[in-house]
């Protein structure tokens, strides 16, 4: 057994893919697997360094197929395990991360966003990505998304994705973005008392009356891991709760499909988190996340400077959606604004919940987000 | 007419297998149940601990073979049971994980994982079902379908040339490689037990007669046609160059090409953790 050493704490100044390593090792994170991929090698860099002091795992794979199947092994094995990537190698985790659903196999993939499609701008940052995070395996699952808009957050937002991942037992996607991964900041850790750490749920029954899929009243399984003497059978396949494949009962895929959407959507109100500034008398709305919520906080405090109402939404969770909060904020609104920097995505859902309220959308691709100044010019055309 | 009791048995392999799985998908005269029946000797004769065995399988006939054992198992995606078997043996050393797969989802799908496993020499061992065609999708041409066979999508005969999956393993790192064929009861699980006793990457192929799909398109129809090609044609080469381990129609190299002993990936690994684990502790106090 490694012996326990303690994390950083207090103030520290490094870029946020250093700031997402340190926060895995603080939550208990003690395996990762990865494949190297700009932005995001430096998450792994960090890691082959700092894990082995804290006695735990780094294991550079051969591609990220095997990062993402080596993520759900060891988790299957009882440790909090972590991948990070960027645009192609997230395409690549897209089948296993759909294994992870099925398994139910608390795990954190981090995907740090650089523009696409395909190779694009290995080196530049994006949001296009979002949509994937939702939909990016096939069927029909339930995921949980986060977007840090800070080297701070990148910390924070890690082992809130561990904790969320170990709580609803579904992988947790941290949705960074080239700036955030490479940019550096102040950041404050606090000390290992102050650090909120969840654990999986495990089986309080004998192993002859443990069904590895029966859920408790969360629609959330306890979790026995290998070697635990519980011998159980975990597949991809449709499975019953004794986790035995069913792959011709409409009963039972129609009874585990809708339980894996249920588990994270009827749980939404406890998972979601957004920041809302200014919200009360906004006129125009900002819905932001992710960097360009930098610019977007920045331009709603020089529209209230010009005696423009404005306020800003800021998404910390992507999905579930926060669709209430939106709503919410839809009603009061004369309008909302949304910046990404993609061809229009979380822009659809916002339109969605946004009703009869206009959406304008704007769009930036390539080297930076949007300057305060362009969404400025946005929400003075819709005051 | 007397009536007779029979006497219940239980059989004493049944602790082995999950018999609430039964019946198993396999068809008549195929040979994953030889392999299942060879490992769960070999298990019985080792006295393995089943609470700490756990078996993995990727996509196919032989992939369901992870739901029959009763021990952890795991069906994973089509060809990432390696991948996903290097996390679990990673993050519990203590675990006996045994890969049990076919060849198209070790080889072809999976074959970059099965390289970089053997590579790495983790102590993974692998049991392959090579049945030369893929059986479960129907009987499409894989990996190892031997030149001019007919399969589902090599309709005019396979123009590809197959895998030498003794080779391959040989020359990837592993520390055990074996071949027999269904035919080879007791060799085969005398290989299994072998491996099992091993720290390192191991390969046992096993040649699976699979009449139903791959036969039937090529003058084997049944499961006795298919044993007897495997008779007539095997050849043990004991310890002979991995490299010219042919299958073909009349010669089948079977037999033990490596044991070799090598320190295992996991065994590295977790020796420098603890060193490095120990010289941060000191350096804060």
């Amino acid at each position: 057994m490694p012996k326990v050493k303690s994390g950083l704490t207090g103030a520290h100044f490094m870029n946020g893919d250093v700031a997402c390593a340190e926060g895995a090792i603080a939550v208990g994170c003690r395996f990762f697997a990865g494949y190297p991929i700009t932005p995001a090698t430096e998450i792994a860099e960090h890691l082959s360094q700092r894990m082995p002091e804290f006695g735990g795992i780094y294991v550079q794979m051969e591609d990220e197929i095997a990062s993402m199947a080596a993520v759900i092994g060891a988790s299957y094995s009882g440790l909090k395990a972590m991948t990070a990537t960027s645009g192609p190698g997230f395409s690549l985790m897209q089948e296993n991360i759909g294994l992870a659903v099925m398994t139910e196999a608390p795990c954190v993939i981090v995907d740090v966003m650089r523009g696409g499609p395909s190779t694009g701008q290995p080196t530049l940052p994006g949001q296009q990505d979002v949509m994937q995070a939702k939909w990016g395996s096939h069927g029909d699952y339930g995921i949980i998304a986060l977007t840090p808009s800070s080297v701070q957050e990148m910390f924070d937002l890690t082992v809130e994705a561990f904790n969320l991942s170990e709580t609803y037992r579904v992988p947790t996607l941290l949705m960074g973005d080239e700036i955030v991964g490479h940019m550096w900041e102040k950041v404050i850790i606090p000390s290992p008392d102050k650090i909120k750490i969840v654990n999986r749920k495990k089986p309080n029954v004998p192993p002859e009356k443990y069904m590895p899929f029966k859920p408790d009243d969360d629609l959330v399984p306890p979790m026995a891991c290998f070697g635990e003497g519980y011998h159980f059978h975990a597949t991809g396949l449709t499975h019953n709760e004794h986790g035995y494949p069913r792959t011709s009962s409409s009963e039972v895929q129609s009874k585990l499909v809708n339980r894996l959407c249920d588990k994270i959507q009827k749980n939404a109100d406890k998972i979601v988190r957004v920041e809302e500034v200014m919200l009360e008398d906004a006129d125009v709305v900002v819905v932001a996340y992710g960097i360009v919520a930098r610019a977007a906080l920045s331009a709603i405090k020089k529209a209230r400077e010009k005696g423009i109402k404005a306020g800003l939404l800021r998404l910390i969770t992507l999905w579930p959606f926060p669709e209430e909060r939106v709503v919410k904020a839809a009603k009061r609104a004369k309008a909302i604004v949304v910046p990404e920097m993609n061809c229009g995505q979380m822009v659809r859902e916002v339109e969605r919940a946004a009703k009869e309220t206009p959406v304008v959308f704007l769009s930036k691709l390539g080297e930076e987000p949007h300057t305060p100044l362009e969404i400025l010019e946005a929400i003075r055309r819709k005051r | 007419m007397v009536q007779q009791t029979v006497p219940v048995v239980v059989h004493p392999f049944s602790k082995y297998l999950r018999a609430d799985m039964m019946p198993h998908i396999w068809c008549q005269g195929c040979g994953n149940g030889v392999l299942l029946n060879c490992f769960v000797h070999a298990l019985d004769e080792l006295q393995t601990d089943l609470d700490k065995l756990v078996v993995v399988s990727g996509i196919g006939c032989i992939g369901r073979t992870a739901g029959y054992m009763n021990a952890d198992s795991f069906h994973t995606t089509h060809g990432r049971a390696l991948a996903f078997s290097t996390g679990v043996k990673l993050a519990n050393p203590e675990l006996e994980v045994v890969v049990i797969s076919g060849d198209g989802d070790l080889f072809a799908i999976g074959g970059n994982h099965f390289i970089h496993a053997a590579r790495r020499n983790i102590g993974i061992k692998v049991l392959c079902a090579n049945n030369l065609n893929y059986g479960m999708t129907g009987g499409q041409q894989g990996p190892t379908t031997p030149l001019e066979s007919i399969t589902t999508t090599s309709p005019y005969g396979n123009i590809e040339h197959p895998f030498n999956l003794v080779h391959l393993a040989a020359a990837s790192g592993a520390t055990y490689v074996a071949r027999w064929t269904s035919l080879h009861v007791r060799r085969l699980t005398q290989s299994i037990k072998k491996m099992l006793q091993k720290k390192g990457f191991c390969f046992v192929e096993m040649l699976s007669p699979c009449p139903e799909i791959y036969g039937r398109y090529n003058k084997m129809r049944s499961g006795l046609e298919m044993m007897s090609w495997f008779k007539r044609a095997s050849v043990v080469e004991n310890f002979s160059d991995p490299s010219k381990a042919d299958i073909a129609q009349d010669k089948i190299v079977v037999g033990e090409f490596v044991d070799i002993e090598k320190l295992s990936y996991e065994k590295m690994l977790h020796e420098k953790i603890s060193k490095i684990n120990e010289k941060a502790i000191e350096g804060v106090s």
